[in-house]
């Protein structure tokens, strides 16, 4: 059975072509999902992404929890309303899912979860929410919307209630706040997205959706479909859950070291895994990769090293840049020459770092 | 979706032939298939010269979201390709049905196009597709 956001009938209306992402009906484009990228790199593009799964914590140990169920610390969430990026690994270290965290209270922390992750993420988080009487709520009551582009804050802000609007004009990056939307919608909004542009993602009552979602194409904001979300987010560096990293995957290999904090005394679920990792070696490595010649890179390509083969992680042709990219998890150490074997045909790539797309230019190098 | 060229036949993989005035055949993707596979960046042309089989691999075009394989409708040499595509791939989501074609084939069993659809029974298939 696929399930439906609040949105499903809207999306079909503007003429969205649907398909099956991860158990739910979702648009992936509304005509050209190449000007979708575009729009939003250059002014300002939506997706509906209340496919996500949002979950509440309750409870006085409620930092404690977190403390111990994410790799990255909460304890460096000080203000409220501050968000951080996070995996929440298993004993072995491999990734269960990545989320952002928002500190929103004493007592209150929220999450923001994969939505084709929703069933295991919350038998697990139920799971270990016990031993700190934390309350696991899940908040099927909202619907999600994420504003992205260079124009996003500035159209987004427009439609807020007056008294709210220089609060919001002010939010920092990856931080939170309520706010008071059109026709009173009470609104959680955070100056987050995954596109790599400015924005913010929208927290709204499901019966309030479809009106902010028209009140933002009023404004201005073109809907965009989850495939121009792809590449956005590809040429952004960030990685996908169940393609760039997974299970058997430790966030040394993904590219998320930058997530790990590894602060004194802290002990959360797969520390220990990663710190034997660290200390006998990582055995693979993710690196971006950029084709300059004609053709794609895609996902299980294999990649030819002089240290072994490895695999295309996420891999798309980037609109940006008007040529491939991709992530690679090839053997670390490995240098020289990197071919990626394509129908057959062994075309060489370039290794660089990602992110490939940064403030709507490519980056050096790319 | 525009009007299909009555002159067309079609696989059901959803490529068409066209024979031309000379006795060779063209072929490309109907506008039904590049609105499927929207923004096309790629295309990976078969030589000049080489021998393809009806209902095998000729070519591959891939669109932002993926690559998909060209069939060839039939048998015989390609004598020529659309080189044009290799800048502008997109020609084939703006006239799929004209400068969008793929390659021209020499058939070498002329036959095989009977088995072919025509343009009535591949716009009956595409409209029971979309259900």
């Amino acid at each position: 059975m696929t399930e439906k956001t609040v949105l499903n009938a809207t999306h079909r209306a503007l003429g969205a072509r649907m398909v099956d992402f991860g158990g739910w009906d979702m648009p992936i484009n509304y005509g050209s999902q190449i000007e979708e990228h575009h729009v939003v790199r250059r002014d300002a593009g939506m997706f509906d992404v209340s496919h996500m799964t949002v979950v509440d914590l309750h409870g006085a140990r409620t930092r404690d929890f977190l403390r111990h169920l994410l790799a990255n610390s909460v304890d460096k969430l000080k203000v409220q309303g501050k968000a951080l990026y996070s995996c929440m690994l298993n004993e072995q270290g491999g990734v269960i899912d990545d989320l952002i965290v928002y500190f929103l209270g004493d007592e209150f922390f929220r999450l923001v979860v994969n939505a084709a992750t929703r069933a295991k993420d919350l038998a697990w988080i139920e799971q270990q929410a016990k031993a700190f009487g934390v309350a696991v709520q899940e908040r099927p009551d909202f619907a999600m919307i994420a504003v992205q582009g260079p124009n996003a804050r500035a159209k987004t802000i427009g439609l807020l209630h007056e008294v709210d609007r220089a609060r919001i004009e002010k939010l920092g990056r990856f931080a939170g706040a309520a706010a008071q939307g059109p026709h009173g919608a009470p609104l959680f909004v955070a100056r987050t997205g995954y596109t790599g542009e400015d924005g913010f993602e929208i927290l709204v009552p499901v019966e309030q959706a479809v009106t902010l979602w028209n009140e933002l194409i009023a404004a201005g904001v073109a809907p965009c479909g989850l495939g121009a979300r792809d590449t956005l987010r590809l040429e952004a560096g960030m990685n996908l859950y169940g393609q760039d990293m997974d299970e058997s995957v430790s966030p040394w290999e993904a590219g998320l070291a930058w997530t790990i904090a590894l602060d004194e005394g802290r002990d959360f679920i797969g520390r220990k895994a990663l710190e034997a990792q660290k200390v006998a070696g990582v055995p693979r490595t993710m690196v971006g990769l950029v084709l300059d010649d004609k053709g794609v890179l895609r996902h299980g390509q294999k990649v030819l090293t002089d240290r072994g083969d490895g695999e295309i992680l996420s891999g798309s042709f980037a609109p940006t840049l008007n040529k491939a990219v991709a992530f690679a998890r090839i053997p670390s150490g490995a240098s020289g020459d990197v071919r990626v074997d394509i129908r057959g045909r062994e075309v060489p790539v370039r290794v660089v770092k990602f992110p490939f797309v940064r403030d709507g230019k490519p980056c050096e190098g790319i | 979706m525009s009007e299909i060229p009555g002159d067309l036949k079609f696989l059901k993989s959803h490529e068409w032939a066209r024979v031309e005035d000379n006795g060779l055949i063209r072929v490309g993707i109907s506008d039904h298939a590049q609105g499927q596979l929207c923004d096309l960046v790629y295309v990976e042309l078969p030589e000049v010269g080489s021998n393809v089989q009806a209902g095998n691999g000729a070519a591959v075009v891939e669109s932002v979201k993926a690559a998909s394989d060209i069939y060839s409708p039939v048998s015989g040499e390609i004598v020529e390709v659309n080189d044009n595509l290799n800048d502008k791939p997109e020609t084939i989501n703006e006239d799929a049905y004209g400068d969008g074609w793929i390659f021209v084939v020499k058939a070498s069993d002329r036959a095989e196009l009977d088995e072919l659809l025509d343009a009535d029974a591949y716009s009956e298939l595409i409209e029971n597709e979309d259900d």
